[in-house]
């Protein structure tokens, strides 16, 4: 199934994700890393593919953070997220311009979306990619098949097996090649303020068929009933913040880092928060980008369900307590101090920027 | 109604991930288990039987003891096990594998198909809406409830997003990927698992593949390749401090916070 003239396939394409009318900051991020791709790569343009309906404003924004091109499909039929109408949006945009690279956030939306559109446009997609850089295939030649190996390959790197391996995958012979990438693990660049990209309004045409859902309701959820697992802030406590009413300091450390909080079993056991809040082997697997165990003596089975995420910060009394073994930064002392402190601490660093 | 689940077969990282003495995989010491999305899609299934009385068919691939998770749907009330298997099917990406299965599902008569999000050794929660695309139906994906009207052929599900769900209509035939959480999967009974020792399972090999490609299939049609894998080295203690005052652990702690981006 290679994708005939893969040399033919060009440039950069970013899916620009936006709900209701706003831009999602996974678009950006992939903006910002599809900059420094393309500058590896012989076509050194970044395009955004902005799908949804009157949604035009957003070009300029998506200007800014570096998208040198914008292809808009504008329609009616775009204006929540339903997967076909998206998928043939996308699909359509990549059969008509033909690009090297296509990057989906690792949403709820771009999980849906990236499948549907690469099975559609016969491809390969690596999921909840950690990593991008561009490379060879195979990373060291074959002896005696030197002249096979491929360059300027997108080399995409991803957790698999719950985080307990890694993988670097490629795509080497179809285009594009595509990727979803987690949210919140590649840099935005600054934006550039009056930058402009070149627009290009593309409508493929949409007719219901048999695919096309329809939505009945939306309802918008309360941040406190969110998934812990798709937070990238949390504040997680154990039996050492003592009682259920003393979990509002977490709680509002959480909501200054624009987190949600969660516990170990012993909280759940004690009746403090419910199942859904708890990590670990019995309860979630969580992997933030920041976790923040607060008199957490760190059990095994609760490391097991937090230990990937990518920074951990351990405040506990217990010089000794198991937690600081998977602790990037651990802090001996008393939470009930140093949380309220931190959360007024957090709350002016954020006002300066 | 007529129902095919897909489920697979996967090493337990979630009861009780084995390390070797260097820190990597043990995949030998680990249990094989139901996938909990593709179970949660299961249970889904079973309750629609038990309120229209739909026969329910479930369909893995996978090496032969994959027929292990084939017995314990049965044995929680599935009707039927397909299991697809074959030598030239291994090493599938996620398009192949979702060919491969498109392509047994082709074989079978269906008015909901229901799969897993995603399961817990991929994590990719691609094979589903990529089955969905082959056979051309409708696909709702992060199925938190899942309610069906047989008179209007309509399956009525609640999408999970980040910040909000929405109520979504598809007719059937349908694909739906279910959520862990969508329910508490049942036991296995024990008249069950006494059907479930008796029950014929379906072994299907490529021949029997409807409208696929050898091109598409396995290892060779797998797009994607594996350039490097490497077992994670695992995390070790970070720094620990001990500060004089909450008033320097906070500062220690933004400090950092502010290093890493992290605020």
């Amino acid at each position: 199934m290679n994708t005939p003239n893969t040399e033919a396939y060009k440039g950069v394409f970013v899916f620009a994700q936006q709900v209701d009318n706003q831009v999602s900051g996974i678009a950006y991020e992939l903006l910002g890393k599809a900059k420094e791709l393309a500058a590896d790569l012989d076509t050194k343009e970044v395009t955004a593919v902005l799908i949804g309906s009157d949604v035009k404003n957003l070009v300029d924004d998506l200007a800014a953070y570096g998208a040198d091109k914008v292809i808009v499909v504008d329609d009616p039929e775009l204006k929540e997220y339903r997967t076909e109408p998206y998928a043939h949006a996308l699909a359509s945009v990549i059969n008509e311009y033909k690009p090297e690279i296509v990057l989906v956030g690792a949403t709820a939306i771009g999980r849906d979306l990236g499948p549907t559109v690469s099975a559609r446009v016969a491809t390969g997609l690596t999921a909840d990619c950690t990593v991008l850089e561009i490379g060879d295939f195979p990373l060291v030649p074959i002896p005696g098949k030197e002249s096979e190996q491929l360059h300027k390959q997108l080399l995409m790197t991803r957790p698999a097996f719950g985080g307990n391996t890694i993988a670097t995958i490629a795509c080497p012979y179809n285009r594009p090649q595509m990727a979803t990438v987690r949210p919140g693990v590649m840099q935005k660049i600054d934006p550039v303020a009056g930058a402009k990209a070149e627009v290009i309004e593309y409508n493929p045409g949409f007719t219901p068929n048999n695919k096309y859902t329809t939505i009945k309701e939306v309802v918008k959820a309360v941040s406190d009933i969110k998934d812990i697992m798709d937070a990238k802030v949390l504040v997680s406590g154990g039996r050492g913040v003592g009682s259920a009413e003393n979990f509002k300091i977490l709680e509002d450390l959480a909501e200054a880092l624009g987190g949600q909080v969660s516990c170990s079993r012993a909280v759940v056991d004690s009746g403090w928060k419910p199942k859904d809040l708890q990590v670990g082997q019995t309860g979630k697997t969580v992997r933030p980008q920041l976790y923040i165990a607060c008199g957490i003596s760190g059990a095994i089975q609760h490391v097991a369900g937090m230990e990937e995420s990518d920074i951990i910060v351990a405040i506990n009394k217990d010089e000794d307590a198991p937690i600081f073994d998977v602790a990037d930064y651990g802090v001996v002392g008393d939470l009930n101090k140093i949380v309220p402190q931190l959360t007024a601490a957090i709350k002016a660093e954020k006002a300066k920027k | 109604m007529k129902i095919v689940v897909c489920i697979k077969q996967v090493p337990d990282t979630k009861g009780g991930v084995k390390f070797n003495p260097d820190g990597t995989l043990d995949r030998g010491a680990m249990l094989a288990i139901m996938n909990p999305d593709d179970k949660a899609g299961l249970e889904a299934a079973l309750r629609l039987k038990d309120q229209y009385g739909a026969e329910v068919t479930v369909l893995t691939m996978g090496l032969p003891k994959a027929t292990d998770v084939l017995r314990e749907a049965i044995a929680m009330g599935a009707d039927k096990g397909v299991l697809v298997t074959d030598r030239v099917l291994g090493g599938a990406d996620t398009w192949a594998t979702s060919t491969t299965i498109a392509g047994a599902l082709r074989n079978l008569e269906y008015d909901l198909i229901i799969t897993g999000r995603q399961a817990i050794d991929g994590d990719t929660a691609q094979v589903g809406p990529q089955i969905a695309e082959h056979l051309g139906l409708p696909v709702i994906s992060y199925a938190q409830e899942i309610s069906v009207d047989e008179a209007a052929k309509t399956v009525t599900v609640k999408r999970q997003y980040d910040d909000r769900y929405h109520m979504v209509e598809a007719k059937m035939p349908c694909l739906v990927t279910a959520l862990a959480e969508l329910n508490d999967p049942r036991y296995m009974t024990p008249g069950g698992i006494f059907d479930a020792c008796a029950a014929e399972i379906t072994t299907w090999g490529r021949a029997d593949l409807k409208d696929v490609e050898d091109g598409n299939l396995g290892l060779a049609g797998s797009p994607t390749k594996i350039a490097k894998a490497s077992d994670k080295v695992r995390k070790g203690a970070g720094e620990k401090v001990t500060p004089d005052s909450p008033e320097d652990a906070v500062s220690y702690i933004v400090g950092k916070l502010n290093e890493k981006h992290a605020i």
